[in-house]
């Protein structure tokens, strides 16, 4: 029985403010716990919300980027449910007037574009965290509320999705669009950015949508993905045996590989959402709007594209290059500089990238600048070093943030171009390696190699390749 | 709109209330008779009403992103009916 | 004893002339608490030590001639709902019953500021939700014109203080007259501002699109001076306009001469009860003939305000009440197994019926399937009765009319017919609806002696001019001195 597989995933991405949604506590990750607490985003009696205006804008920011409308009235309401992590037992959200509707992405599945609606996208407050302690017995659980309050994006997606292919594009398409925007330090293991999924499965070609089942608790993309995995397998499994898909909530188990039962349909919770009279509501006027608008960078797609159209970069670098703003706008520095782009996309993801790897250094904050790489790939195009004294001058150039000329001059690095002092080494390499001479009149052609090979370490890799050929081959041919 | 014991249960856990017998009754009667008085809203054609939840219109009113003092942890947590630690405590929650 | 039933100017003045000393008052103040409040049960806490510590600074002040507040040395008693940094507020719960909060309320630091002398606590219907104060899980207070009647609530406790001279002015808050009509039942001044007018931040949350916090006075004058110090922009209070406060006693004796007054009909319909009617048609009198025009208007709407405060209110109090869940402060009950036994526990047997009651009838009302036959419903009947205000002030300067359509009532009367109960606020619910300015100030007596209160409405932030209209009826009666024979 062939079924076709309909998925929905909602993000919740932390924005990354200095101070909590409705108060002036601080959000930095790790803190020790309870320190980052205050009466508000504790719920004590009679404290008021005040809305941080970064919070606010970085939520309108995300919302444009993801191609939403505005609702140009928006207010907050409130979600109510008894969990000890949530101060109020209510979570400061939005339902009614959301911050932006009806958006889209698009995303690529082997090279082909495809759109992916979204449905909303929200402001609302995070909640505490809960710590079940592991050891036996242990029949209480403890509550840190640093995470309390924090501002929290969430992104629906409409259910568009039809495989894990698509799946996976969609979250690294809008990881990708977030961490560009700016507003998210996108941090999975940190839990700034999460994942639900929504799954139901339909007979292929039945329009009506089959019962959906929700689930929560996948903290990597990769659970994500397998949560799914399991999920259509599960309910396939199920249709076919003729039995129902009962909508309910389910919670991944990544120890096991396998999802169980949080809650199911009759169990749904009841939000009773209504305005949040304790904060009046706001209005976005064209000006704000277009003000909010202008702060958005060109985004990965476009940027990706551009790279392939006017750099005649290949799809696999240009996607590498884009893959992170920083790597790309540095790559952009380079170019301004020496236009050589292929040249120094090569050395960005290849040698910078491997740098950055085995170092763990942030690009953001690199002692090597792009003018720096940009005057080394320059000096290697015009002959004034070699490739391998390149790669010498570059790992210094990461460690020092010395000029390239300055490493090359302390180093006395530069190449030998100079037709005699070349002639010099070369006589003195045929002198002292009569044999290697005498394959090569013996018709053994390959004996060159070794020769050009002497006479570079001769000069300590620093005579110019090209010229060393050159005259070498004249030499040879007197010899003949 | 008449409320039934199970409409009185429901309410109650969304309330997080737990009821005898005799107060679901007693809460019952009453809650009919204030949900019977409410009916006569429905006598009144709002269709083109807008919802007054604010008395008057201020919008947009906000803070700026900076730090303000939180309150020490000692005295946060000196409030709580039960702490361990550095934390508060609750009965263990099963997820 | 005298000195104790002046008002808070007068004793201010006395206190700043140096005639005599904050201390001694405050000592006379206690004396009369120990002795009195035993039957009227006014108060719930008592904070001596720091009454006479601020006491001794503020003669310590007026002995170096240095500057004061405005309320400098005035003793004044503070609702339980209101919070107060390092002293008890237990909102009159079981589940508060030890909560100290670490901060205090925008109002109370206010009141601290100008130098005033918070002697205590005062009693109220549990969280607010009365109209008697018998809702109260610590005491029932009596009205001390008949202590077999009650002072009307929620703010019962401030009123009753107030009327028997225990304090000499008060705080008390709304939500849908719980400072107006216990003030008329006590025969004492209560002032419901502007909603917006006064910070909330520290008001334990009732319904917060409803609630105001406001003074409770022996006189106009003294509730005037009182607002003034409340009143005004709180950064940390978002619904708080940042309107400019003026000094309410400025022009305060202006008369009416030429004021049109404004006579809703539905406010005279059944359910008024005679003596009231008498007392509010010669007050009308009076006005008239101080100059005033009287004019008759309509606000067809009122006959529903209470059922639209009745979902409004309690849908919000169902989630403002949420947060009292036995985890990070308050009640919790003992020996529970389960995080859900804690919940329903803990506040089954931290809140009292009525609070049961409204938090059940609010969830209804939010619930799946209902939020908009009730929640959505009543906020645009809401928007009726507001527009029902906005056309009658383009006629008029203000509207008055009964406080209360009854008297003080007997304890007891009415507790187990919540209904009737709600009923009784049928002419102050429409003003917290709306968020207009209102007040309440003695104009007469039942035949039993108990207080009866006439009530002044104006425009939006149109204070000044509403105690401008109160000030000149007292200036020519004399109900607000006939205290009651404790
Ligand atoms: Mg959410
Ligand atoms: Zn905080």
């Amino acid at each position: 029985m062939a079924y076709e597989v309909v998925i929905g995933l909602e993000t919740h991405a932390e924005l990354s403010t200095v101070t909590k949604l409705f108060c002036g506590c601080n959000t930095k990750f790790g803190a020790e716990p309870n320190t980052q607490i205050c009466p508000i985003c504790l719920g004590m009696p009679g404290v008021l919300p005040v809305v941080n205006k970064k919070a606010f804008e970085y939520a309108l920011k995300a919302a444009l980027a993801l191609n939403c409308t505005i609702n140009r009235y928006t207010n907050f309401d409130r979600k109510s449910y008894y969990y000890p992590d949530l101060p109020k037992n209510y979570q400061v959200s939005q339902n009614y007037y959301n911050l932006g509707v009806d958006g889209f992405i698009i995303i690529e599945v082997n090279n082909a574009i495809q759109k992916i609606r979204i449905h909303n996208v929200h402001l609302e407050e995070e909640a505490g965290k809960l710590i079940h302690p592991e050891e036996a017995g242990a029949d209480y659980s403890l509550i840190d509320f640093n995470r309390a309050g924090v501002p929290l994006l969430e992104i629906v997606s409409y259910p568009d999705m039809r495989n894990i292919a698509e799946v996976e594009s969609y979250m690294q398409t809008l990881r990708k669009i977030i961490f560009y925007t700016g507003i998210s330090d996108c941090k999975m293991q940190e839990g700034s950015l999460r994942f639900e999924a929504s799954i139901s499965l339909r007979k292929t070609g039945k329009k009506k949508l089959g019962n959906r089942v929700e689930i929560k608790n996948l903290n990597s993309m990769k659970s994500v993905l397998k949560a799914i995995e399991y999920e259509i397998s599960r309910q396939s499994e199920l249709l076919n045996r003729g039995e129902m898909i009962e909508r309910e909530t389910r919670l991944w188990d990544e120890i096991r590989g396998r999802s169980v039962r949080m809650r199911s349909k009759e169990e749904a919770q009841d939000y009773r959402y209504f305005p949040e009279p304790d904060l009046l509501p706001f209005v976005i006027d064209e000006k704000w709007m277009c003000s909010i608008k202008d702060t958005i960078p060109e985004l990965p797609l476009e940027r990706k594209q551009r790279f392939v159209a006017s750099f005649q970069l290949s799809d696999y670098d240009a996607d590498l290059l884009t893959e992170d703003k920083m790597l790309s706008d540095f790559f952009e520095e380079c170019v301004k500089v020496v236009n050589l782009p292929k040249a120094l996309c090569n050395w960005i993801i290849n040698d910078l990238l491997r740098e950055v790897k085995e170092k763990r250094l942030d690009i953001a904050s690199l002692k090597m600048k792009p003018e720096q790489l940009a005057s080394l790939v320059g000096m290697i195009d015009d002959g004034t070093i070699s490739n391998t004294i390149a790669k010498e001058v570059f790992s210094e150039m990461i460690d020092t943030g010395k000029e390239p000329k300055t490493i090359i001059e302390e180093k006395k690095l530069s190449q030998i171009s100079d037709e005699w002092q070349i002639i010099e080494i070369v006589d003195k390499v045929i002198v002292s390696h009569p044999n290697a001479i005498e394959d090569y009149k013996k018709g053994k052609k390959n004996a060159i190699a070794f020769i050009i090979g002497q006479v570079m370490k001769e000069s300590k890799g620093m005579a110019n390749p090209k010229i060393v050929n050159e005259i070498l081959k004249n030499k040879l041919k007197v010899l003949d | 709109m008449s409320i039934s014991s199970k409409d009185i249960e429901y309410v109650a856990s969304l309330s997080k209330f737990e009821l005898s017998d005799e107060e679901k009754k007693i809460f019952a009667s009453q809650l009919r008779e204030v949900l019977l008085y409410i009916e006569k809203l429905n006598m009144l054609d709002t269709e083109n009403i807008a919802p007054l939840i604010h008395p008057f219109n201020i919008t947009n009113i906000f803070r700026e992103d900076k730090l303000e003092e939180s309150i020490r942890r000692e005295k946060a947590l000196s409030l709580a009916p039960a702490t361990e630690g550095f934390f508060f405590k609750v009965p263990k929650v099963l997820e | 004893m005298k000195l104790l039933s002046f008002t808070a100017l007068q004793i201010k003045r006395k206190i700043l002339s140096g005639e005599i000393r904050a201390t001694d008052i405050v000592n006379m103040l206690f004396e009369r608490i120990f002795k009195i409040d035993s039957n009227i049960q006014s108060f719930l806490t008592l904070d001596e030590e720091n009454a006479f510590k601020k006491a001794r600074e503020i003669d310590k002040k007026v002995a170096n001639h240095e500057s004061v507040g405005l309320l400098a040395g005035i003793p004044i008693a503070v609702k339980d709902n209101i919070c107060t940094k390092d002293l008890t507020t237990t909102c009159a719960s079981k589940i508060l019953k030890t909560f100290i909060p670490p901060y205090d309320a925008f109002v109370v630091k206010r009141l601290k500021d100008e130098d005033s002398i918070i002697i205590g606590k005062t009693n109220l219907d549990e969280f607010a939700m009365g109209s008697s104060t018998e809702n109260s899980s610590y005491k029932i207070t009596r009205n001390p014109y008949n202590q077999n009647f009650v002072p009307g609530g929620s703010s019962g406790g401030s009123s009753a203080a107030v009327s028997a001279d225990l304090a000499f002015m008060a705080l008390g808050s709304e939500t849908g007259g719980s400072i107006r009509q216990p003030a008329a039942l006590c025969g004492v001044v209560g002032l419901k501002p502007t909603y917006g007018r006064v910070s909330r931040f520290g008001l334990v949350a009732f319904s917060s699109s409803l609630d105001q916090i406001g003074p409770i006075t022996k006189d106009v004058s003294d509730a005037a001076l009182l607002l003034r110090v409340i009143a005004g922009k709180d950064k940390n209070d978002t619904t708080c306009a940042d309107i400019n406060v003026p000094d309410y006693l400025n022009g305060i004796g202006g008369g009416v001469k030429g004021i049109k007054i404004g006579i809703p009909l539905e406010y005279f319909a059944e359910g008024l009860d005679a003596d009231v009617r008498t007392a509010v048609d010669n007050s009308l009198k009076i006005y008239e003939r101080l100059g005033a025009k009287l004019v008759e208007v309509s606000l067809p709407h009122t006959e529903y305000a209470v059922a639209v405060y009745y979902i409004v209110a309690n849908a919000e109090a169902s989630s403002n009440l949420s947060r009292f869940d036995g985890v990070r402060y308050g009640f919790r009950a003992n020996n529970i197994k389960g995080i859900d036994e804690m919940y329903c526990r803990s506040r089954s047997e931290g809140f009292g019926n009525e609070v049961k009651r409204r938090v059940m009838l609010g969830n209804y009302a939010l619930s799946s399937g209902y939020y908009e036959a009730y929640y959505l419903k009543a906020s645009k009947v809401r928007n009726l009765i507001k527009k029902d205000f906005d056309t009658v002030f383009e006629k008029v300067d203000c509207i008055v009319c009964p406080t209360s359509p009854v008297p003080a009532f007997k304890i007891a009367e009415r507790i187990d017919n919540p209904l009737e109960m709600y009923l009784s606020d049928i002419y102050t619910i429409p003003a917290n609806l709306s968020g207009i300015p209102s007040i309440s100030i003695p104009c007469g007596f039942s035949r039993e002696g108990l207080p009866i209160g006439l009530q002044i409405l104006t425009n939006y932030f149109e204070e000044a001019k509403m105690l401008q209209i109160a000030y000149s009826f007292e200036r020519n009666t004399d109900f607000h001195l006939i205290k009651p024979k404790l």
